[in-house]
């Protein structure tokens, strides 16, 4: 308890430190990531310890803040979520501290480290507190800090775009959560989370709470139709802020969901289904932006809605499972959409790095100007790739564990349907879900790595790119070898998440779900075929080797059915290699084509170009706040700026108010 | 775990290089030559090993690794096959899901190696082959999962042990559709007739081929092995579902399961013969008709349960 709350008071309190340096020097670009990373490392230990179910305390701080309590506690499930956004975000302290002293000026670098920090506290701060009031206010503080840390580059007009679109997205959801706060508050006549966890609320309260929950927290999570902010402020961020945004923060999300769940008592058949509708749309139309963007970050940003859609199909089979009475399932459900928050969390802040160290080498995150960078950066494209695989959920990489849990999920729902009668249909929607957001991703992911770090450099830029510096390969490795070593590591992963699970519902479903836990060794099929499979892949290898050892081996031009002198503008562009799966998909991503023809017997000059637009903000975002505009434009007859229309207005209010009072 | 529990994955191993000279006879006896010998591609194979290689100067490690990590991929899904009566080398709860994924695990890096060469061409055959396999996973995944509904195994070995003729009776039509939908998906992964043309001779109009064009010797050896087991892996899930409703058991039913390989192999030489090739903007109708036909296997298996 001490070391977290040592932990907290490091990152909040000593993120003021940073703006008693010199706003642009070196020291400011030392000191912020060592304050990042001395929190973060004094709260992992205690936060592992909770996780894997040895220490839960609560204590209530004397301190009072305004109609709230400073209540803080920590179980499994705050443990879980505290040790992945420790982890990540002492890597990307790391990270960021070579990244913010090489990109750009070194303005404001003290102010960055300064929110940065606060960010990283902040979401301790979520995932610890045990009172509604501290949790808004730490919601709010994480919520301001990560939008200061977007408006980094804010003389960019697109990243102040950005950065105003995701204030007012978050704070949609907040006030959301305000609502669902003042409802849990009035009915149990206190802040804390203990009083609220007393209540046993009648079904119809619990579904509108669940609502509020489900909008205020999915817009955290980025879930569709609520993600629109996610594909623009997560690229605007630089590098090492988009992985903690996009790796840890929108996981605040789906813990607040579950964390309030577990105060609305029994679960309905209905929210399940609601979140695995959600989950559903946000895995497809995901991971379909995916494949259209040409912007690296951006596409990366739309793959995060993807999988923030597949943890949501996981939580949605489980409280549909809790809900049937289908425990086993239900944990298998619960314990995969928290495996891949885990995982989530470890690759795509690693592709966010890789991606942070491409712009940073090639001065663009353009795919289609892009192109070989392998050959000048060969440890970044080796992460990348690691990284690559294990978010289209390949074994023997982590990113297969949550969905590997999933599947078992679903395929239990199928083939024991006379245990789990009610479950099937949900299975098999989570089944065809996963297989095909699964195939996108792989179409998706393919596209990013080849077309950046394979093949020839498209542009001169691109080729003269060069590999980053040790302190942000490092954390790319770092981040690498978890993707690897928790892939092929068996034994410890389900002690890791089955506390978490036990966590995740009250009353007395929380007794069934305590005595259960994953099938006996569950990984260790999969771990161990994956660990053979790669060392029959290094024998065959080292086999290839020894046959070529003493032969000619020569090299030539790529075969291009003859052609000799190919070049590289001829390769195939991240626009055209995706371009039949969006056209099959043109009902839900679009994208604008612009053209000139070629006219006349000489033609001298053609071009193409494509831009992937977003169908939700535009045909539903759009019209919505036109509607908004429209009418307070028609309230705005009020305000005309004559001064005596406005004294007769204070003249009827008082003569409204004195016949009031006299009636 | 006995030496018994090899003989499914041994010969696999053996045999699946078999399968592409049977189809190539079929087809030539169709065209009324005599056509290549039915083990050219051992020849081939053996051929190939003992040559040297070119690489172009695109390419870098990612291109020399994947054949071999490829062949590993396959191999260790190949594992988790029965073949009739011979058990799976290995198996247990969930393996379904664990091979398919090895089998993506082969497509994500023969895809990125032909991403790697720089070739136009084979970035064509790599988003085409992308862009079927997206399609062809779900229908996979359903029909398997209807065989799951019915036996209740999550494993290839329990799945095809839990159908027995009794539910041949009781399930017909659906494993029929089945059947249906499994050798569509099995056209499409092996990239055969009518999706792909192996024999064909015009880049443009390649997937698989196209994509390992830039490979040569030991390297050309693996993909091209690589390729006949996987023909032999997804060959398998069909003969092993219909040889289910035969009913026999023993060494005998190791032997029809061969033969059923075979026959197999013929009727794929005589689809390859008899049909031409779709225009690939027809393919991914053909693919989601699979899965709409996998959904409705899955729904009878659901209303014709006793």
């Amino acid at each position: 308890m001490n070391l977290i709350l040592a932990s907290l008071a490091v990152l909040l309190a000593g993120s003021t430190l940073c703006l008693l340096v010199p706003p642009g020097g070196k020291r400011a670009g030392i000191l912020g990531p060592a304050i990042a990373v001395l929190g973060s490392v004094l709260g992992i230990v205690p936060a592992l310890d909770a996780m894997v179910g040895a220490a839960t305390w609560q204590a209530s701080l004397p301190w009072v803040i305004p109609a709230g309590s400073l209540a803080v506690g920590m179980d499994a499930l705050s443990g879980f979520f505290a040790f992945v956004i420790l982890t990540v975000s002492a890597l990307a302290a790391v990270y960021g501290h070579a990244y913010l002293s090489r990109t750009g000026t070194a303005r404001r670098v003290s102010a960055s480290w300064f929110m940065f920090n606060v960010l990283v506290g902040s979401m301790l701060l979520v995932v610890v507190a045990r009172n509604a009031v501290l949790f808004l206010l730490a919601w709010e503080l994480m919520s301001l800090a990560s939008f200061f840390l977007v408006m980094f580059d804010g003389e960019k007009r697109e990243v102040r775009r950005a950065g105003w679109i995701y204030l007012a997205a978050t704070h949609f959801g907040t006030a959301f959560l305000l609502v669902l706060f003042g409802l849990l508050g009035i009915r149990s006549g206190t802040f804390d989370f203990s009083g609220f966890s007393a209540l046993r609320p009648e079904p119809v309260f619990a579904g509108a709470a669940f609502i509020l929950a489900v909008i205020g927290f999915g817009t955290k999570a980025g879930l569709v139709p609520l993600h629109v902010w996610l594909p623009e402020a997560h690229p605007a961020a630089p590098s090492h802020v988009s992985a903690v945004m996009s790796g840890v923060m929108i996981k605040t999300g789906i813990y607040g969901l579950l964390r309030f769940s577990t105060f609305l008592g029994a679960p309905m058949p209905w929210w399940g289904w609601t979140l695995m509708g959600a989950g559903v749309l946000s895995g497809l139309l995901g991971i379909l932006s995916a494949l259209a963007q040409r912007d690296m970050k951006r596409l990366l940003a739309f793959s995060s809605v993807e999988n923030m859609g597949i943890v949501a199909m996981g939580l949605g089979f489980g409280f549909l499972g809790i809900s049937r009475g289908s425990f086993a399932l239900a944990f298998l459900g619960f314990a995969g959409a928290l495996m891949h928050v885990f995982n989530h969390a470890v690759f795509k802040s690693l592709l966010f790095m890789g991606a942070g160290s491409v712009l940073h080498a090639a001065g663009t995150v353009q795919l289609d100007r892009l192109g070989g960078l392998s050959k000048s950066m060969p440890v970044t494209a080796c992460a990348f790739m690691v990284g690559a695989a294990a978010i289209c959920g390949l074994p023997p990489l982590n990113g297969f564990l949550g969905e590997f849990l999933l599947y078992r999920a679903s395929l239990g729902a199928i083939a024991g349907s006379g245990a789990f009668a009610g479950m099937e249909g949900a299975g098999l929607v989570l089944l065809v879900s996963l297989a095909m957001v699964g195939g996108l991703a792989v179409a998706c992911f393919t596209k990013v790595m080849g077309v950046v770090f394979l093949g020839e450099p498209r542009d001169g830029t691109a080729a003269q790119a060069h590999e980053c510096p040790m302190a942000m390969r490092l954390p790319m490795m770092v981040l690498a070898a978890i993707c690897l070593l928790a892939g092929i590591s068996a034994v410890l992963l389900p002690g890791f998440v089955e506390p978490a699970v036990r966590c995740v519902v009250s009353g007395p479903d929380a007794v069934a779900l305590a005595a259960l836990s994953l099938p006996e060794g569950v990984f260790s099929w999969t771990a161990g075929a994956g660990a053979t499979v790669l060392l029959a892949a290094a024998a065959l290898y080292l086999l290839r080797n020894a046959l070529l050892s003493r032969r000619r081996v020569d090299s030539a031009v790529t075969w291009d059915c003859g052609y000799a002198a190919p070049a590289s503008r001829m390769q195939y562009t991240s626009s055209s290699f995706s371009a039949p799966i969006v056209r099959q998909f043109h009902a839900v991503v679009r994208t604008d084509t612009t053209a000139t023809r070629l006219s006349g017997l000489f033609p001298s000059g053609a071009s193409f170009s494509s831009e992937a637009r977003d169908v939700w903000r535009e045909h539903f975002y759009a019209p919505l706040f036109k509607l908004f505009t429209a009418m307070s434009a028609r309230a705005r007859g009020l305000q005309h700026g004559r001064l005596n229309l406005y004294i007769l207005y204070i003249v009827l209010a008082l003569v409204a108010l004195l016949a009031w009072k006299l009636r | 775990m006995t030496a018994f529990h090899a003989v499914a994955m041994l010969s696999g191993l053996v045999l699946a290089p078999l399968l592409p000279g049977v189809i190539n006879r079929t087809k030539a006896a169709f065209a009324g030559r005599s056509g290549q010998p039915v083990l050219q591609l051992y020849h081939d194979l053996i051929k190939l090993l003992r040559k040297g290689a070119v690489y172009s100067r695109t390419t870098t490690w990612v291109f020399r690794a994947a054949p071999a990590a490829g062949l590993a991929c396959v191999s260790g899904a190949l594992a988790f096959m029965p073949a009739a009566s011979a058990p799976a080398l290995a198996s247990f709860g969930g393996d379904i899901v664990l091979v398919v994924y090895f089998l993506g695990l082969m497509r994500f890096l023969t895809v990125l190696s032909a991403l790697d060469t720089g070739s136009s061409f084979e970035g064509m055959g790599a988003s085409r082959e992308v862009q079927f396999s997206a399609l062809a996973e779900p229908a996979l995944f359903v029909a398997v999962a209807t065989l799951a509904r019915v036996s209740g195994s999550e494993s290839f070995a329990g799945l095809f042990a839990g159908l027995t003729p009794a539910a041949w009776m009781a399930y017909g039509p659906a494993f029929m559709v089945v059947l249906t939908v499994l050798f569509l998906v099995f056209l499409v992964e092996n990239a055969r007739i009518p999706v792909d043309d192996p024999n064909t001779h015009l880049e443009l109009t390649m997937i698989h081929e196209v994509m390992i064009l830039d490979y040569s010797g030991p390297d050309l050896a693996f993909v091209l092995y690589a390729a006949s087991l996987k023909l032999w892996l997804l060959g398998a899930v069909i003969v092993n579902l219909a040889m289910s409703a035969a009913g026999v058991t023993g060494s005998l039913a190791f032997v029809g399961f061969l033969a059923a390989m075979m026959l197999l192999a013929i009727v794929v030489g005589v689809v390859e013969s008899t049909m031409a090739r779709l225009s690939l903007l027809k393919v991914p109708r053909m693919l989601v008709g699979a899965v709409a036909l996998a959904l409705l296997a899955f729904a009878l298996a659901g209303r014709l349960s006793p």
